[in-house]
Formats: C-alpha cells, structure tokens, sequence
C-alpha cells in the first residue's frame, strides 16, 4: 500500500472540567490512506468527534488540551504546527463537512458568498468573477438545481437537504486532500440521508480525497467505508477492513453494535441491545473499558485488571483491543455477513 | 447528478398547475416545489434578513411616525440658516424678553437680550443633534471594538477589558463629567462629545460582548474556522454582521441618552457654552429668572422630550424589527 496521508500515532486528548480531567481521546492510533474512505464509529461520547478534530486545533483549548503523541500529514506533524500554518491547511489541503446544515452556514451572508469565501481565503489572487464561476460549478456539481438563483440566496431559503449540498461544495472547493465529513447526515431526515450520501460519495470520487467519516450509522459506514475504526471510551477498540468487521467482528462491543441493527433478513423477534451504560470517562473502569458490559468477559480476571493492546488477529489488517477476541471466532459472522449483503442503510 | 434520477419522474413534465396549494405532488418535497417554480418562470422573491427587518419597521407605525418627526427636526437642525428666522446671535434691544408672538416671527418670543427664541433652538437642536450624533458614533466603536475583542477572544483578555468596562462603569458620571470639563476645557461642543463617548461605550461593550460569546459558540463560526478563516475576518465577517441588530438599537438609544446628558451639562454650566447655543444652554439661561419667563424654558424643555421620545420609540420600533424571534407581523 501506498504512504499514507495521514498518520496519527497515540493520540490523547484531555478536558478539564468542574469535576475533574475528563480523558476523551486515550492514545488512539491510525492511518488514512490516500484516496480511501475511513469510518470512525462509535457511541456518544466515544472521542470519536474529538479525536479527528484535535488535529486541526478546532477543539476549545482551554478546557481541552492534546497531551501527546503526532499526527503526520504530508509529511509534517499537525499538533506541533504553528496556528497560522494550521490555518492555512484548514479548508484548503483538509476540509469539513459539519453535523447541522441548519446553523453551520452563516445567516446573514448569501450562500454563493460564503463558498466563493472559501475559495478566495485560500487563493487571494483568483478572480472575482471566476471565483463565482467556480462556486456555481460546485453548486451544480452537488446537485443543486439552478445554482445561479441560487447563488444569491441566502441560507434561510434553502432546505435541509441543500444546505447540507451547499456545505459540501464547500468542502470540496479547493480540492481538499482530506476530507473530514463529522455525522453529515444525523440531522437530515432519512430520505434526503440518502441523496446526501450520494452526493458525498460522488464529491469524493470527484476529488479523490481521502475521507473520514464519523458517524454512528453502521448502514452509512457499510455503504461509503473502505475501512472502519470502532471506538469505546477514547480508545480504537476495533479496526479493520469493512468486510472484515462486518463478517467477523473480533471485539464483543462492535458484536454487540452488530446485533443492535434491525435487519430485514434476519427472523429476529427482538434486537438485542447492548446492556448497561458507557462508562463515565470521568472515572473509567479498571482495565478493559468495555468489561462491565461484555457478555464474552463473564468477569474473568484479565479484562477487569489489564487494559488491553490494540493487536493483530487473523491474517488481514485487523486489529482489536480483546483479550479474547479469538473465542469470538465464527459468532458474528452468520448475522452480520448477511448485514453487509444487504447493503444496510 | 444522481439526485434527479432519485426524483419522481413527474419533475420532467411540464408542470400542469404550478405552485396550487393542496397539489399533491408539489406539497411533498419543498425542493422539488422550488425547482418547479424556478422552472415555471413562477419568481419566487429572494428576500434577505435585512428585507424582512425592513419590512417590519415600516409596519411599526409609532417608530414609523416618530421617524418623521425626527427626520423633520433633522432637516431644520441642518438647513437652520435656512429656517430660521433670525441668527441666534441677533439681539434686538428694543424687543426684549417678547412673550411668543406672531409679531415679526418671534413665535417662541425672546430673550433678554431680544434674540429670536425660536432662532435660538433651531440653531441649539442642531449643536445638540450634532453632539449626540458624535457621541454615539463614539461611543458605538469604542463599545463594539471592546465588546467584540473580550467576546471572542475571552479569557484573560475578556477579564481585562471587563474589569476596565466596569470601572468606567462605576465612575460617577455627573461628577467626573464635571471634573474633566473643567480640566480639558469647556464650551466646544466636540469636547464635551469626546468626553460623553468616553463614559456612554461601557453599556455597549457589555452588551456586544454577551452577544459575541453566543455567537462565536455558533456552528458557522467553527464551519468558518474549518475553512481556515483568520481571527480578523471571522470577527468582521462573520460574527459581526449577526451581531448588528443589538448594535443598531443601542446606538438610537445612545443618541437619546447623549441628549439628555448633554442638555443637563449644558444647563449646569458645563457642557457646551454661551453664545454657542445648545438646548441645555438655553433652558439655563431662561430659568435665571425663574419662571417668569416661562416661554424661554418650556419650549427648548419640550424639544428635548420630543427628540428624546421619538429616539426611543425608533428604538423600539428596531428592536422589534430585527429580533429574529419576533416573527408577528403588524396588520
């Protein structure tokens, strides 16, 4: 395989807060590779968020603070980056797609004049009139209909569904490396989910960027993903190629993730959840984090003293954070393959 | 794209009756209804934040009224050479302390040195809008320059300038007013504008900066940051235009207070002064005699309220029309 884009090694992230340091991101490690589609999923409050943000300075600082390790981009490491270089990256060589169409554009400025601001923050020397040229490419490009009315509308004119297009013609405009897309389509109603997910799709294939694509909708990581990081508690407690987690998860929490979708073809009366609650990162368990929920630990000693290595099973480039992920051998597999068949959306 | 294939193959017919409430197919998605309407020819208006705000004020009818009274009194402050019928400094010996009259146009009679009453509050308003004005310009950029740096930025930054806005805020004001008036000088009107802007910003920089911290906390704040938008342009651009509403209504407002403050300077004898005329002047020169002359000092006395009154049902009238969350609209 080739470089890759972007490597993070041991990631930690920090919040103090009133009650105490709150350990969001806890040493997390992995590569994007050029071109490809990571998913990072994982339940509220996993650090999923957290973790890709940090990277780009926009976690409040303070309360949140980074506490180690790097993350290689190009070649230059972006937690030891000055602001101003930082800056420059944002939105040119990595760009966002946020969670809330509704309020991630700004009210008061014309849709057509936030992107071309975009485009123009970037490359001052550019035209005004092929600045706009540009913008109502990428308006059509996202398929908007009739991006030149469009162009001077304002937010409040647009839907849902399009504001959510806009923000990604946005993202796309300087032809980013690496796109970041954080929840795109949780506060879009599940009709326009799908033509947003196309229109990403498309926009990738467009740039050919390297995505990551945070989110807690397994059916969008089946159906956008080439490969996938589950995290738990701040911590990657699976990663794997899509195939691989989605036939044979080897960590009891994206076992439980798996088990927890309704499916069509499976004949099951009830989904089963994944009892308890995530721990407090405020006071995590000893040891395994996920412990106090596993059905595959039946508190045996290991999991409730020693927390964990992320390490290699099998033969493919799966790794899981389990002390015993091989007792997990063939479990999931009859229902999740079928999951992936399915194309769960 | 593969939007339009996803769409129902009715967007490729000529649509039969565009825009019909209660048409099935057009009810279903509102994208869909637009791009109709687009392609019917059928104009929807693209109206913007400032249209609907626009809108609103015209239909506030006492903010519409008192507009024209102020705009009025504006319009003889500024062409007074014009109106008036005298110079303000034109004494007439043989017509001294003249209750109003229609006789040789002193309808607000004269003073004791027999100069037109009305000439003098023309030219008074216009020294008195004219300070007013500067004042609240003043203090306006003063209080959003501090409000918008301590909001944004916070922290030891917003401490500062906080801890500083409320010391101003703590001065007496009459008593330091009266204090640096007689330090720097007296009697220029820009003076005494200079030294007002410097104690009226503190209510403006608190209230820009309550303002900023809820916006810098928006979604397109950190959309702008993503998109490697600097500090500068993500104040100026993109914070401050949301911002403008409260910014507006409080700069009418300080036009009025400005007014008030400055005729009660000018009438303690230390705001503007004599021959330069100004409201407050001018009710203070009319009480030395008590209210033997009472047409000296009601009719300034009255100005004054009247400007005072309608500045703050403008204000009203722009609070009403650009708080977003006051969507009623007046019949």
């Amino acid at each position: 395989m080739a470089e890759p884009l972007l490597s993070v090694r041991d990631l930690a992230v920090e919040f103090s807060t009133e009650d105490g340091v709150v350990h969001a991101v806890n040493g997390i490690s992995y590569d994007v590779y050029p071109g490809e589609v990571l998913g990072v999923v994982g339940e509220s409050g996993s650090g999923k968020s957290v973790g890709v943000m940090s990277l780009l300075g926009l976690i409040p600082q303070p309360p949140g603070k980074i506490t180690g390790g790097e993350a290689i981009f190009d070649g230059r490491d972006l937690l030891k980056m000055p602001k101003k270089q930082l800056r420059r990256l944002r939105g040119d060589d990595v760009a966002m797609v946020f969670q809330d169409p509704m309020t991630s554009l700004n009210p008061v400025l014309r849709v057509g004049a936030q992107l071309g601001e975009a485009i123009s923050t970037h490359r001052p020397q550019m035209k005004r009139a092929d600045v706009k040229a540009r913008v109502i490419s990428l308006l059509e490009l996202v398929g908007v209909p009739n991006p030149e009315a469009r162009y001077s509308q304002y937010p409040h004119e647009f839907s849902g569904g399009m504001r959510q297009r806009a923000m990604i013609a946005m993202a796309i405009a300087n032809e980013p490396k690496l796109l970041i897309a954080d929840e795109p389509t949780t506060a879009l109603d599940v009709t326009i989910q799908a033509q947003v997910i196309e229109v990403l799709k498309a926009a990738q294939e467009e740039t050919h960027a390297a995505t990551i694509l945070i989110t807690h909708d397994l059916g969008l990581v089946a159906e956008l993903c080439d490969r996938v990081a589950v995290m738990y508690a701040g911590r990657i407690v699976e990663m794997g190629d899509i195939y691989t987690i989605f036939a044979e998860p080897r960590h009891p929490y994206t076992v439980g993730l798996m088990q927890s979708l309704p499916r069509l073809a499976a004949h099951n009366e009830w989904l089963r959840p994944i009892t308890g609650q995530p721990p407090s990162l405020l006071n995590m368990p000893p040891g395994c984090a996920f412990h106090p929920r596993c059905f595959l630990s039946q508190g045996r000693l290991p999991c409730r003293t020693d927390v964990p290595e992320l390490r290699a099973i099998g033969d493919r480039a799966h790794l899981t954070r389990c002390h015993y992920a091989e007792e997990l051998h063939g479990s999931g597999a009859a229902t999740t393959a079928a999951a992936v068949e399915e194309g769960v959306t | 794209m593969s939007e339009r294939s996803a769409q129902p193959p009715h967007i490729d017919q000529p649509p039969p009756s565009v825009g019909v409430v209660g048409e099935p197919q057009v009810a279903m998605q509102v994208d869909e209804s637009l791009e109709l309407a687009y392609d019917s020819g059928l104009e929807l208006k693209a109206r913007s934040q400032w249209g609907y705000a626009a809108r609103r004020f015209l239909r506030h009818r006492l903010a519409m009224g008192s507009l024209v009274v102020l705009l009025f009194l504006c319009i003889v402050a500024i062409f007074a050479d014009f109106f008036a019928p005298y110079a303000f400094d034109e004494p007439d010996f043989l017509s001294i302390t003249l209750p109003p009259t229609t006789e040789n146009n002193h309808f607000f009679g004269t003073d004791f040195l027999g100069r037109d009453s009305l000439s003098r509050i023309i030219y008074g308003l216009r020294t008195s809008l004219w300070v007013a004005l500067v004042v609240s310009l003043l203090a306006t950029v003063i209080g959003t320059t501090i409000g918008a740096i301590s909001g944004y930025f916070g922290g030891w930054v917003d401490n500062g300038l906080m801890r500083l806005t409320d010391l101003v805020l703590t001065l007496p004001g009459l008593a330091v007013l009266l204090t640096i008036s007689v330090y720097v000088g007296q009697g220029e009107p820009m003076r005494v504008a200079v030294i007002l802007a410097l104690l009226f910003w503190t209510g403006f920089a608190r209230i820009v900066r309550g303002t900023f911290l809820s916006l810098r906390e928006k979604e397109f704040v950190e959309a702008a940051k993503a998109s490697g938008a600097g500090d500068t342009r993500i104040i100026l651009r993109h914070i401050l235009p949301n911002a403008v509403g409260p910014i507006i209504v409080n700069a009418t407002l300080i036009v009025a207070g400005a007014i008030l403050v400055e005729a009660a300077l000018s009438f303690l004898g230390f705001g503007v002064q004599p021959p330069n005329p100004a409201l407050g002047v001018l009710i203070n020169e009319g009480q030395s005699e008590g209210l033997k002359f009472w047409w000296l000092v009601t009719f300034p006395g009255l100005v004054i309220v009247l400007i005072a009154l309608c500045i703050n049902f403008i204000g009203d009238g722009l609070r009403d029309a650009l708080d977003p969350t006051q969507r009623r609209v007046r019949g």
